[in-house]
């Protein structure tokens, strides 16, 4: 089937600002946008710049703006958007500076991250047996669906309280801050909880769901938000 | 400008390897990690099913027997001291994870939960054993996780999307490497005393593989580019079950949840070659006899894929049939394996839970690699010279602990394991190593000479065709199966399309984010590599895991118990080392 791309083009040495390019692709319905891309970097025009990797939805590396919505280009197929001579619009995940075509800047998402403390935290004594710490698996389970997190931002430049204001830690930072405070074996909760309390921190979600509907791994991230929310109201953690 | 930077140690690739060394190096020297990529987008983050150590939670088991697996699954060419060192220190990396806070899957007591996976026995028994450490079917993506918020935690100093270029040596001593900064286009030359290669692999020569795109060898072919050998390039991995035609990977962890491959006929072929270990038989094997079916004409339909086979109420009879008394129900699959149940879902459009998958084998690990000794250090040839300064490990790697074919989750294994080795061993040399003078300015002029070139090349090749053809070239000659005949033509192609290279021509003639051009540099390491692994292969004429000669179907060890070492000097020259038998005599491998 044939379709058109319209994509977003910005090129810091040569452009002032974004402009909108279209390409005819000939590509199969089960293709993936990313295949698309490709064709267009491949045969069409190598300036296309992008980010990809693992190209089946785990690396988090091609997260973009794919009609009008937070997509992996990896993980959507062209047959599930578009019809035969469609066009399909492409441009940068919206609310970090574009560096170049589909290229944003992430640092300051990854600064949100590190922000968390996304690490365990656990200062007892190791087992004196030499073996793991014990947990058992519905402890286990609290905390299984923040784990899917690959970082690919999709959550995050969904959210308008993030657009409107980039210092609010977003999304997934919420997430990376809820992995660590429902695990049983970490003891940091407390911090991460008084970060999080802070004027950028959760209460600057509105509830929107935007970023559930576009985290790719399927995270229930609105409602981890709100167990961090909760946690931070009644001072319980469970 | 050309920018510079002093650290003691450096650790080039931000997968579970280089992370690991990392995470351990900067403990105790003045630390940094350069990575293409965003650390956790690394390919680590993809594996799947399981990390290997005899914790013998749920049943006994021994690292003598994961040792002895090892061993035969690496048809005897691994160098069993290393092996040895692997399975062992295997339990306490294991351990020393979860205490990083890695969540694994837990048993009913609280400890880290095991599964079976393909070749991991009980020595005396000869059944399958649950040695699988496991994080549902997202393993590696939990190792790179953890690995990354514990060096966020220690403060380990980042480069992120840095594409290294090239690698300082001198007078047969590392000292450091030059990158480009990908957002800028600049040349950046960094200066250590120590400098650890865990780029991982290189399947990208490939047309159907489950590597990602950034998979490209670019620091095994600098190395081969500044007169070091790399060690076994003939042997690399397909493993069994590709999605049909995308190559992306559908763990073996479903076989040892209990699925099954399915033919034409609706037959369970397994149990014909292997009858004891049916499908949970070792990845090489278990690509030939998929191989071996589409042949005969029992490919689904008549065409060249087979069924994986995981509908419950299927696992179910078949457990049965094999007098396994466990019985499982969709809600389990769905939680023990949902990635690959998903991946199913979105590419191929089939519910795994109602209907079989077609799959394929798929190009997916290098077992060869930069030669190293046992504490990662690199070595310059065949009689085990070191590298001064220079480290490597992973898949990037050949240490040797998967000989001539890996068992599933010891990718995984190996890379805790000497990830960790490499970085304690770079530590403790910076410590009492001084920083050897290097020239910088030229350095930094000669790396941005080398991507001029490109930039530049007037010419009227697209990059891409050239790929194109590499790689369907090596899916064909240079794959499961192969003849003297074949690789002949493969390394004459090879060689012609080298020649094509030089007359490429790209696009993008800027510098910021210009992945066109570090595209065309990627597709000239690739070249190289393919060339190395056809030689390579074209030389070893006997079959041994991974590597299949069709001409020469049976094991030689009277002239191949040997590993090999390729150099690129215009021409490849190859030598052999004998492969460090210690404990275990070769032995013909039946399963």
């Amino acid at each position: 089937m044939k379709i058109n791309l319209k994509i977003k083009r910005f090129n810091p040495e040569t452009d002032k600002k974004p402009h909108w390019e279209t390409y005819a692709v000939e590509v199969e319905p089960t293709d993936r946008v990313l295949d698309a891309l490709h064709e267009v970097k491949w045969n069409q025009d190598g300036t296309l710049a992008l980010r990809r990797s693992c190209a089946h939805g785990v690396c988090g590396s091609d997260a973009m703006r794919i009609n009008g919505r937070n997509m992996l280009a990896c993980k959507v197929l062209i047959q599930n958007i578009a019809k035969d001579g469609d066009t399909i619009t492409v441009e940068p995940i919206l609310g970090l500076p574009v560096v170049k075509d589909l290229i944003v800047d992430m640092e300051p998402f990854f600064a949100h991250y590190r922000a968390v403390m996304p690490y365990l935290v656990n200062n007892d004594p190791l087992p004196a047996n030499g073996r793991e710490r014990l947990q058992s698996p519905a402890d286990r389970e609290r905390y299984d669906d923040t784990t899917k997190c690959i970082l690919c931002a999709a959550c995050t430049t969904s959210c308008p309280s993030f657009w409107a204001r980039g210092e609010y830690v977003g999304p997934a930072a919420i997430v990376q801050a809820h992995r660590f405070i429902f695990d049983s074996r970490d003891q940091a909760a407390q911090q991460r909880l008084e970060i999080l309390s802070a004027a950028d921190g959760v209460w600057r979600c509105r509830t929107v769901f935007n970023c559930t509907e576009a985290c790719p791994r399927g995270i229930q991230v609105t409602k981890a938000i709100g167990e961090v929310k909760e946690a931070l109201r009644t001072g319980v953690i469970q | 400008m050309p920018q510079y930077h002093q650290f003691d140690a450096l650790v080039v690739g931000a997968g579970g390897a280089g992370l690991m060394a990392a995470l351990h190096a900067s403990k105790s020297v003045n630390t940094a990690v350069i990575s293409k990529l965003y650390p956790t987008r690394s390919h680590t983050g993809t594996a799947q099913g399981g990390i290997s150590a005899a914790l013998g939670n749920l049943e006994e088991d021994k690292w003598e027997w994961h040792a002895y697996d090892t061993i035969k699954g690496g048809d005897f060419l691994c160098d069993q001291d290393a092996v040895d060192i692997m399975c062992r220190e295997a339990i306490d990396a294991v351990i020393e994870l979860e205490h990083m806070g890695l969540p694994f899957d837990r048993t009913p007591d609280g400890k880290i939960s095991q599964r079976r996976f393909g070749g991991h026995t009980n020595n005396e028994t000869k059944k399958p054993v649950m040695r699988a450490c496991h994080a549902a079917d997202r393993t590696g993506h939990m190792i790179l996780q953890t690995l990354y918020q514990n060096c966020i935690k220690n403060n380990v100093k980042f480069f992120d999307e840095f594409q290294v270029i090239d690698v300082l040596i001198e007078d047969g001593k590392c000292n450091g490497v030059v990158a480009v900064q990908l957002a800028t286009g600049e040349i950046h030359v960094f200066h250590s005393k120590a400098t650890l290669i865990a780029t991982g692999g290189f399947g990208k020569m490939w047309k159907v593989t489950s590597n990602a795109h950034s998979l490209t060898g670019d620091l095994p072919a600098a190395v081969l580019r500044r007169g070091l050998p790399l060690e076994d390039m003939e042997f690399f991995q397909f493993h069994p079950t590709g999605v049909y035609k995308l190559g992306i990977l559908l763990s073996e962890a479903a076989r040892g949840e209990g699925a099954v491959f399915i033919n034409d006929k609706g037959e369970r072929f397994m149990e014909r070659y292997m009858p004891t270990l049916k499908d949970l038989a070792p990845r090489d094997i278990c690509s030939r006899c998929i191989y071996t079916e589409i042949r005969e004409g029992r490919g689904i339909g008549g065409k060249d894929y087979v069924y994986l086979d995981f509908r419950p109420e299927q696992i179910n009879k078949y457990f049965e049939a094999d007098g396994n008394p466990k019985r499982i129900d969709a809600h389990y699959l769905e939680t023990k394996l949902p990635d690959i149940i998903e991946f199913a879902r979105v590419y191929q459009g089939i519910d795994p839970i109602k209907e079989p998958v077609p799959i394929q084998p798929t190009a997916h690990y290098a077992m060869g690699g930069i030669p190293t000794d046992n504490d990662a250090r690199v070595l310059a040839d065949e009689t085990g010279r070191i590298v001064e300064g220079l480290y490597a490990a992973g898949e990037v790697a050949c240490v040797s602990v998967h000989g001539a074919n890996r068992l599933g989750t010891n990718s995984l294994v190996d890379l805790v394991v000497f990830g960790r080795r490499g970085g304690l061993a770079m530590a403790d040399y910076c410590r009492q190593a001084s920083f050897r003078p290097i020239n910088r300015d030229a350095a930094a002029k000669e790396g941005a000479a080398q991507l001029d070139r490109i930039r530049n090349n007037d010419g009227n090749e697209r990059p891409h065709t050239i790929r194109k053809e590499m790689q369907a070239l090596m899916d064909d000659k240079v794959g499961v199966y192969r003849t003297g005949a074949g690789l002949e033509e493969a390394i004459d192609k090879i060689h012609e399309l080298q020649a094509r290279y030089k007359r490429i021509r790209i696009d993008d003639k800027g510098f910021k984010w210009n992945t066109d051009l570090m595209e065309a540099w990627e597709l000239g390491a690739l070249l190289d590599l393919a060339e190395v692994t056809a030689f390579a292969a074209l030389a070893r004429t006997e079959s041994r895991g991974g590597h299949y000669r069709e001409d020469y179907p049976k094991r030689d060890d009277v002239n191949f118990l040997k590993h090999s070492m390729a150099w690129k000097n215009g021409t490849i020259t190859l030598k052999y080392k004998p492969v460090r038998i210690t404990r275990i005599p070769p032995q013909e491998r039946k399963y």
